[in-house]
């Protein structure tokens, strides 16, 4: 007996079900390859570029101190840390409903990305969670002990990560602009999250640690700048996932936040570049690759928010304020953050925060609406001046409790087993009395 | 039989090379050296932090030779290492004891 033709509801039915599936598709294939351009801006991105800025006798400890965070963070991201971030609770941290990643599968989360399985989510926010402590290694670069870098780093995640990742883009987050946060703080892809609580956190274990063995006294010049070289340009690529994978999906938004990024990448390194030759009359490889990275810093918040023009003046202001604090301000206070962790991230972090709150418009992102479906005008190029205040809020917040967590998870790791190395391994260098081996064995 | 020890500049070794080879010395050791003189290093700045460097990448070339040939050898080096300019470098000349070459057991100027 031949079948009934299908009903019109039937066919309707089928269609829905073809066309989320294809949106699905397109949606987890973008992210899912943005997943992996994030885990390549730690390793090897951030691993080179830092690797190359120290002494020839650091140059595996460093690259450590990225590369066990890839293992470390994604251990405790997978038993506890994705639920504190992003599982329902109080506006400051996540619940324990995702412990073990329990109920996050192939599903999708409509709260957080409606089109791609939840477990891509989960990935890609662990992602965020990998390079952020990786980001802080630069401060504390050429004399933290290893035992001691590890229980500050767990702790910190606790203390400073989970939390902030939860006010911000968690349900229910103090911050979250999107999902009920009572102060709404635009944040697009971490600029508080990542980039200002690292770099105020690195200042604060820099203060701590304090100078390196010989600092301003014997020449610490980077051992290869060839190396930082692939490093920044790895970051430049990877950032792409990190603010256009920010869209969670693969549409207009991505495309804007893409574009977005790298104008602000370029218009950076101009701005350094400038700053640079201005001042001392010679544009440096060291300042092009640096002034990348400010600028990477500084549109992470605006990226999906922001037109292509802004994007630009970020980006340039961002290059010019950076050099200021990495090539003036610190040499006056003599603090020896080692690798500009906080010159970088901490400075460019705030800068791109508050002028998220001066560009961010929703001809860009119109996700905020109010009761009648109407997009909110977003920063003060929308005629909302006031959303620069929350901005500065949600920066404060992120300033402090990067400060204080910082200094808490210090105090705590050196009450455990000591943070600094002994005078005797600093000067042997970490590869050697830390790692039992060497960066480069030419006579092998 | 005599040593000469010559530091020069590197961008120099490819003319002291083809010099000696075109007068017929055609044993040489050569090391990648760091050292300085009367030259004053140069300033290097990374993110606004100056280095002095003092010590810069110089060629140190050994050569052992007949006695006979040490004046004309010299000579050529001199002119081939010549730039001018402050930092060209020095020449020593030590005298030697003792050729062997582990081959064969050759022993002096038989071994050079």
């Amino acid at each position: 007996m031949a079948q009934a033709p299908p009903t019109l509801e039937q066919k309707v039915e089928a269609l829905q079900s073809a066309v989320a599936s294809a949106q699905t598709s397109g949606d987890n294939a973008w992210m899912l390859a943005s997943c992996a351009l994030v885990l390549l801006m730690t390793g090897p991105g951030l691993a080179l570029f830092y690797g190359g800025l120290v002494r020839r006798k650091n140059v595996l400890g460093t690259m450590m101190h990225s590369f066990i965070l890839m293992a470390l963070a994604t251990v405790i991201w997978a038993v506890v840390g994705y639920s504190l971030s992003f599982g329902e609770g109080n506006p400051f941290v996540g619940g324990f409903q995702y412990l073990f990643l329990n109920g996050v599968g192939m599903q999708p989360n409509a709260d957080y990305a409606a089109t791609i399985p939840q477990l891509t989510f989960m990935a890609f926010q662990m992602m965020f969670a990998i390079i952020t402590p990786a980001l802080i290694s630069g401060a504390y670069a050429e004399r933290i002990k290893f035992n001691a870098m590890l229980v500050y780093t767990a702790l910190w995640l606790f203390i400073v990560y989970f939390p902030m990742a939860h006010m911000v883009w968690g349900k229910g987050g103090l911050l979250n602009a999107f999902l009920g946060g009572k102060i709404p703080c635009f944040d697009f892809a971490g600029g508080t999250v990542v980039h200002i609580t690292s770099g105020v956190s690195a200042l604060v274990a820099a203060l701590y640690l304090k100078p390196r063995k010989g600092y301003q006294e014997e020449p610490m010049r980077p051992h290869s700048l060839v190396l930082s070289f692939i490093g920044a340009c790895l970051l430049w690529f990877g950032w792409f996932g990190f603010n256009a994978g920010s869209a969670l999906g693969a549409g207009g938004l991505a495309a804007s936040a893409f574009v977005a990024t790298h104008f602000g990448a370029a218009a950076a390194s101009v701005g350094w570049l400038l700053a640079e030759w201005l001042r001392t009359g010679k544009p440096s490889v060291l300042g092009g690759i640096s002034g990348c990275v400010a600028g990477l810093v500084a549109i992470t918040p605006a990226s999906g928010f922001v037109k292509p023009m802004p994007a630009l003046l970020i980006g340039f202001a961002a290059g010019i304020f950076c050099y200021f604090m990495v090539a003036i301000v610190k040499m006056k206070l003599g603090y020896d953050d080692s690798l500009d962790a906080f010159g970088v991230h901490g400075a460019g972090g705030t800068l791109g925060a508050i002028l998220t709150g001066v560009f961010a418009t929703n001809a860009v992102n119109n996700a905020l609406k109010d009761s009648a479906g109407n997009p909110l005008p977003l920063g003060l190029v929308d005629g909302n001046a006031a959303q620069i205040a929350n901005q500065a809020i949600g920066a404060g917040i992120a300033i402090v409790l990067g400060a204080v967590g910082s200094f808490v998870c210090l105090k705590i790791a050196d009450l455990v087993c000591g943070l600094r190395a002994s005078a005797e391994h600093e000067v042997d260098g970490l590869d050697l009395s830390m790692h039992g081996e060497e960066g480069y064995n030419l006579e092998a | 039989m005599k040593k000469i020890e010559a530091i020069i500049q590197p961008f120099k070794l490819e003319d002291v090379k083809e010099a000696l080879k075109a007068i017929g010395v055609d044993g040489m050791t050569i090391t990648e050296v760091r050292g300085h003189g009367r030259q004053k290093g140069h300033k290097e700045v990374y993110r606004g932090q100056e280095y002095q460097v003092d010590l810069l990448p110089k060629v140190k070339l050994e050569l052992i030779v007949d006695s006979a040939r040490v004046e004309e050898i010299l000579q050529t080096i001199c002119k081939a290492a010549r730039s001018g300019k402050i930092g060209d470098g020095k020449i020593f000349v030590l005298p030697v004891e003792e050729a062997i070459r582990i081959r064969n057991d050759d022993r002096g100027e038989a071994a050079l």
